[in-house]
């Protein structure tokens, strides 16, 4: 029997004759083919965040006070225990000050990363009855933590106000600092969230990672205090690039621009493989979840 | 084969030589003590090589088996088939929830799929947040819910909770609201299972009789159902899937009445061992026999109709547990549903964890002659079916409970789905 389908190598949709066709095949391989469909279900992917942010705070007291309680409550705790008993240096800025800027950025990442990785199993009901790029999920999980993010950084600025630092030019460089945030903290957690699926162990990896992760990185203590011959090894943690990139933005210090372009170009790296693993396992996602 | 004569005929669903081939896990469990020491210590090996698809041939299994299907522009297409014959993996592949393994499939406008309603559905929001993420769910945009919002708030008749959250929803109307937006799903290609299973009669029988209307409506819908009544009535061809393969293929009436007869024919008795017996955690269908006192195997008078035992084993009593059958007549028809839950509590038999016997014995004098089914039916009311399968065992019926020389005879079958005997009266 001679195929009676056009040979395609993969699964695609398109118009024929007015008519939108789709083509289903076997999967083999990556697409580009994967990213229009992402733009074609970007309503739905606005659907999900918007679930997201009304579904957060439903039935709490407090409201979107949470939001900014879990920043102050580290920079309470982190200004007494490193700023007060350490006495760890904070680059001239006050202590508090100093960790909540860094903090902002971090937790943003921590949290995108978390909840990345559990998108798709905590939504397998999704996953088994219903079509759309998997990307979808651990992509939108992602959108109600920039909202906290948004709301604990004018904490921020109320606190540099009561302190008296000044504002600088350097708030320009947030949006860029954001994206490359967003992409190391999807990068991350778009590969785990694929390996959850088959490994659920990996459900109560990420916690530990994300923990090591941010003593790795330059949020209790400032990036100067790495001895200059090792400062090397920790630009291969693009959060420490911007984790110090934003503190520079929102306090005014001299920025790093090598150092920055190494951390974007890390987070681009982390972003691409996580995102190539995740297509490579998609296909046996509605199977084994 | 479809090429040339496919594209004059304009199909809509085209399906060539589809095959999905599942990894089914599991090994020998170990019978001796030294075995199962090399059991555990193997176990993550084992495990990690399961995970990672690493599996000997013997534990491949072909769900779906070089399907060829197609499907004309406007056609309403019944699958039908005994539970694990693949048809919610066909839905599963053309809905493209997973991917094919063989073969490929050309679908020739905007698709849907309804594999199941109310998916998305999140506790915390309103009915009325929850229309809108259902709806994108389902793949409607914003503006086409918009339209709509109304007739779906209509249709589902929770108008006056629409802005509660739908955990404070009984179960029948949160089921209601989810039909209602499913049921404004517009595409070309809807790809429907059974979704109308739960829910009072009522409601019920609008969803069929909305389904009815999108059919009429020149879509092309491939319908998975057990329900031989609406398969017959909404589609206009049915196939019958048994392992993966086509089997069958003609109009609904024939498939159906062929597929019954197949699966219960002459058969009194069905047991199902416990590890593959229909069910869920939580209950399982260990057999169905029928009892009484037949004239010869399988064949009673109406007089005297079998009494049905269903044999249940349960782990778990939920308290809303409906255990019973439909019973129809060879052509599909659904004579009647039953469950021992029907009566009043305190009449109600106790259905205990273990092993449960119940028997239902058919009403005298009230059936007419014919071939009938039993069809096993266990849900939780209004929620969700534990077994739903197709026919179980059959028998036969000779009408002998007439009282006069003039109701008929053990050979004639009456007019009419039953056939009581009625005192009248003169006015």
């Amino acid at each position: 029997m001679t195929a009676p389908l056009p040979h395609k190598d993969r699964p695609y949709r398109r118009q024929i004759d007015g008519i939108e066709t789709t083509m289903i095949r076997p999967q083999r391989g990556l697409s580009l083919a994967n990213l229009a469909e992402l733009w074609r279900f970007r309503e739905l992917a606005l659907v999900m965040v918007e679930r997201d942010i009304r579904v957060r705070y439903r039935q709490t007291v407090m409201g979107v006070s949470w939001a900014i309680a879990q920043p102050i409550v580290m920079m309470v705790v982190f200004s007494i225990v490193f700023g007060r008993l350490a006495k760890v240096p904070s680059e001239g800025f006050p202590y508090p000050v100093f960790v909540y800027a860094g903090l902002l950025p971090w937790l943003l990442f921590a949290n995108a990363v978390s909840h990345a990785s559990n998108a798709l199993v905590a939504q397998s009901q999704l996953v088994s009855k219903i079509y759309f790029p998997r990307l979808l999920l651990p992509l939108s999980a992602v959108g109600v933590w920039l909202m906290d993010f948004v709301i604990a950084a004018f904490v921020l600025m109320a606190l540099m106000l009561y302190y008296g630092t000044p504002f600088s030019l350097g708030l320009l460089l947030l949006a860029p600092l954001l994206a490359g945030v967003l992409l190391a903290a999807l990068g991350v957690g778009v590969f785990f969230s694929a390996l959850i699926v088959s490994y659920r162990d990996f459900r109560y990896v990420v916690p530990f990672v994300i923990q090591i992760w941010m003593f790795a990185t330059p949020v209790i203590y400032p990036l100067a205090m790495i001895p200059t011959e090792w400062q090397w090894l920790m630009h291969l943690n693009p959060m420490a690039g911007f984790v110090d990139g934003f503190r520079a933005a929102f306090l005014g210090k001299p920025l790093n621009l090598g150092a920055l372009a190494v951390a974007a170009f890390v987070a681009a790296l982390m972003f691409l493989v996580g995102a190539v693993y995740f297509q490579r396992a998609e296909r046996r996602f509605a199977d084994v979840i | 084969m479809l090429s040339e004569e496919g594209r004059a005929k304009n199909w809509a669903i085209e399906a060539t030589g589809l095959g999905k081939e599942y990894i089914v896990g599991g090994i020998s469990a170990p019978d001796n003590f030294k075995d199962l020491l090399v059991h555990m210590a193997s176990a993550p090996w084992r495990r990690w090589r399961q995970l990672r698809g690493e599996v000997s041939a013997g534990q491949r299994f072909w769900a779906l088996n070089a399907i060829d299907l197609a499907v004309p522009a406007g056609q309403v297409l019944g699958v039908i088939g005994h539970n694990g014959a693949g048809k919610s993996t066909l839905l599963k592949v053309l809905s493209r929830i997973t991917a094919p393994t063989t073969g490929a499939v050309l679908l020739r406008g905007r698709v849907a799929s309804l594999l199941e309603v109310g998916t998305g559905f999140h506790p915390e929001l309103s009915g009325r947040e929850n229309i809108y993420l259902n709806g994108a769910v389902l793949g409607m945009r914003r503006k086409d819910i918009q339209q709509s919002f109304d007739e779906i708030v209509d249709f589902s008749g929770v108008e006056r909770f629409i802005d509660t959250p739908v955990k404070r929803y009984s179960s029948g109307m949160h089921m209601r609201l989810a039909f209602a937006v499913a049921a404004h799903l517009r595409a070309d290609i809807m790809l429907v299972d059974e979704v109308l299973a739960v829910g009072d009669h009522a409601f019920q029988q609008r969803c069929l009789g909305k389904m009815g209307d999108v059919a009429r409506s020149g879509r092309t819908i491939l319908f998975v159902s057990h329900n031989m009544n609406a398969v017959q009535s909404l589609c206009t061809r049915a196939v019958r899937i048994e392992d993966g393969a086509i089997v069958d293929d003609d109009v609904p009436r024939a498939v159906t009445a062929r597929y019954l007869s197949c699966m219960s024919a002459g058969r009194v008795e069905a047991i199902w061992a416990e590890d593959e017996a229909p069910g869920d955690e939580a209950v399982r269908l260990l057999a169905v026999r029928l009892l009484g006192e037949p004239w010869h195997a399988g064949v009673y008078g109406s007089s005297a109709p079998p009494i049905v035992e269903m044999e249940v084993l349960v782990h778990h009593a939920e308290p809303d547990l409906c255990i019973g059958f439909d019973l129809v007549t060879a052509n599909g028809q659904a004579v009647l549903r039953t469950h021992h839950s029907d009566v009043e509590i305190e009449h109600k038999p106790a259905v205990r964890p273990g092993i449960n016997r119940l028997r239902c014995p058919l009403p005298k004098d009230l059936l007419n002659a014919g071939i009938y089914h039993v069809c096993p039916r266990i849900s939780v009311h209004r929620r969700y079916w534990i077994v739903e399968d197709d026919a179980a065992v059959a028998f036969e019926l000779l009408l002998d409970h007439g009282r006069s020389p003039l109701f008929g005879t053990r050979d004639i079958e009456r007019p009419g789905a039953i056939s009581p005997i009625i005192e009248w009266y003169g006015a």
